[in-house]
């Protein structure tokens, strides 16, 4: 168990299925605290349903799922998991449509999440330079006023991970932050997320291989719902069975 | 924004709210000046039939509010709000009734007739306190908090939600239809209860009641409107909106979307139960027709039509359709029904916003020509 206590998440042996559908088979994982990782596989290896499994949408059929070495995710809901410090950013950005970028960021925003903490409450002082730094990070200084349903596809992934930033989790799930980005906007995530990892534990889920090699991190491939390799990205890609079920094709 | 801090009930009160604000003020003021105070034979005097049927708009204004909170703002299409409505009208029924006393056709002192006539020895539980009016209101308030508690909790909760959650609130107005038909309930069934007599010791047919019944329906509505922009203008009313936009990621983010979902329907519900009680006395009956889901519907149509999301759009909405109604249903009643199902169709395929909508939109229009306007006159220099 030293693995599971010193780790700041823990998979081991997962499995989950939807109507005799095995999407997860036996699926295991560590991660260190402060790390970065980067997770890719084929349509239908298992990544969405290992963050839904994560974030508590999903209820593992077996094995455990641990985070900071002590609490048991199987067990928590969402809400839960997130106060604890589970971050996550969907796949399509998903962000508040009808508030602005300042409100989006400002809900995100670490403090009491209770209703009665929001309907009487005053927001604390450091609540205004908080938000101001998040959308320098996410160069958004100057949308904070618009629609976040106004925004360019790009700005809308920028201001997502802006909203993970301000919750301030211990750990990041980001699902495919480039789907649909130029090259430019592509590039910029990178550097973003590489700003991110200095302080943040933080795992991408991506199919973007020149965008996984800009990160420059430790890879995992899955395949059919379980961990076909690990290590860095040249040496994962010399694999030969990697090369079979992916990059092959 | 946070920079310049206006005390909070100004701060609630935009420019559309305060024409609507003062909309009802003036209500207030002209509608008891026109009815009491101005002679019968003037053309200008407003016969007391009028009053009870403008009390009656008020009424269903506010119980567009109550539903704009919970549809306009957090998402919940409740196809039932008409039973929260009705289950308020029926506590200020019950003590209208208790009222009465020995000037019932029995001339029982303590039971209404249709318990005498139903051969009921003594008054059921259900009844007890409400001779009392304050006793009364607090039950106007916390029936149908209760119900949407109850309700709420198990819906949310089992994360029922879109159309299904819109098809079990019509399940229930239906099922409190069916159960308060049944004389067994106690109620009154089939008949409801009626032949008030008088509300806090006044007459409730006479004029002067029936101008206080109406400035309170006023003073209620504009309560009303502005508890319900202090919750939306709140950041709780921000996260309710951030529900209605993207639930789950509300709930990744760490709210409690069931709680939240809880808390503006139960506050809602009670509103809706305010509306109701206030109606009750000024149309004269309460009766099971008030649950019938059709009326639940049209109370969405209102919020349609006036535009929802806007609270005012919602009241206006109210106001449009029914005073709409009361004329079809005096010119051509056997139309009003498909000229209420076309109007839904209308609105739904060229107002999407509303009225209110509409007006934003011709707003913005105007602004944007006039910012063309002198942006395009320097380059022609």
């Amino acid at each position: 168990m030293d693995i599971a206590k010193n780790s700041l998440l823990y998979l081991d042996g997962v499995s989950v299925s939807f109507d005799g559908y095995k999407a997860l088979r036996g699926l295991s994982l560590t991660l260190a605290p402060g790390e970065m990782r980067a997770i890719i596989g084929p349509n239908g290896a298992g990544k969405t349903t290992m963050m839904d499994i994560i974030t508590g949408k999903t209820r593992p059929d077996e094995g455990d799922v641990l985070f900071g070495g002590s609490y048991d995710l199987t067990k928590m809901d969402e809400a839960e998991i997130a106060e604890l410090g589970i971050g996550r950013k969907f796949q399509k950005p998903t962000v508040f449509e009808s508030h602005t970028v300042d409100d989006n960021i400002l809900l995100a925003l670490k403090a009491p999440r209770s209703a009665l903490a929001t309907l009487f409450g005053k927001p604390a002082a450091h609540t205004r330079a908080r938000i101001d730094q998040i959308l320098e990070t996410t160069k958004l200084k100057d949308h904070r006023f618009r629609l976040a349903a106004d925004l360019s596809h790009g700005q809308k992934q920028w201001l997502e991970i802006g909203m993970l930033l301000a919750q301030d989790p211990k750990l990041l799930l980001v699902d495919e932050p480039v789907a649909g980005m130029t090259d430019a906007e592509t590039a910029q995530t990178a550097e973003l997320l590489r700003e991110i990892a200095v302080d943040h534990s933080v795992v991408v889920v991506e199919h973007d291989m020149s965008f996984v090699r800009d990160l420059g991190v430790k890879v995992t491939v899955l395949h059919e719902g379980s961990v076909l390799a690990e290590g860095p990205l040249d040496v994962v890609s010399a694999d030969p069975r990697v090369i079979e079920v992916y990059l092959g094709r | 924004m946070m920079e310049t801090r206006k005390p909070l009930l100004l701060s609630l009160i935009d420019t559309r709210g305060g024409i609507f604000l003062g909309l009802i003020a003036a209500a207030t003021i002209l509608v008891p000046v026109l009815a009491l105070m101005v002679p019968a034979n003037s053309a200008f005097a407003l016969p007391p039939y009028l009053v009870a049927l403008f009390g009656k708009y008020i009424c269903y204004a506010l119980l567009a509010i109550a539903l704009d909170l919970v549809w306009g703002y957090c998402g919940i299409l409740s196809l039932g709000h008409g039973a929260f409505f009705a289950l308020g009208g029926y506590a200020m029924g019950m003590y209208l009734m208790r009222q009465i006393g020995t000037r019932g056709v029995y001339a029982h002192p303590e039971l209404p007739d249709f318990m005498v006539f139903l051969n009921m020895k003594e008054l059921p539980i259900t009844w007890w306190g409400f001779q009392s009016f304050p006793y009364a209101m607090l039950m106007v308030l916390l029936i149908p908090g209760l119900l949407a508690f109850i309700f709420g909790f198990l819906a949310f909760r089992s994360r029922v939600t879109g159309v299904y959650l819109s098809i079990i609130t019509q399940a229930m107005t239906y099922a409190l239809l069916l159960a308060f038909f049944r004389n067994d309930m106690g109620f009154g069934g089939n008949n409801g209860l009626t032949d008030f007599k008088d509300i806090l010791g006044f007459n409730v047919q006479a004029k002067e009641t029936r101008v206080a019944l109406f400035v309170a329906s006023c003073i209620a509505l504009g309560a009303g409107y502005l508890i319900a922009r202090a919750v939306t203008e709140s950041k709780f009313g921000k996260v309710v909106i951030a529900i209605r936009d993207a639930e789950s990621r509300t709930r990744f983010l760490g709210y409690r979307v069931e709680t939240y979902k809880l808390a503006v329907f139960v506050l809602s519900a009670m509103m809706a139960g305010v509306a109701g009680a206030l109606y009750v006395p000024q149309v004269g009956i309460i009766n099971p027709g008030e649950f019938a889901p059709a009326n639940s519907i049209e109370a969405v149509i209102w919020v349609a039509v006036g535009g929802r999301g806007t609270l005012v759009g919602a009241a206006l909405g109210a106001i449009i359709v029914n005073w709409g109604k009361t004329f079809f249903t005096g010119a051509l009643p056997e139309y009003w029904l498909f000229a209420l199902g076309a109007l839904f169709v209308l609105v739904t395929l060229f107002l999407p916003k509303g009225v209110v909508g509409v007006i934003d939109q011709y707003k913005a229009r105007r602004a944007a020509t006039h910012k063309g306007g002198t942006a395009a006159a320097p380059a022609a220099e």
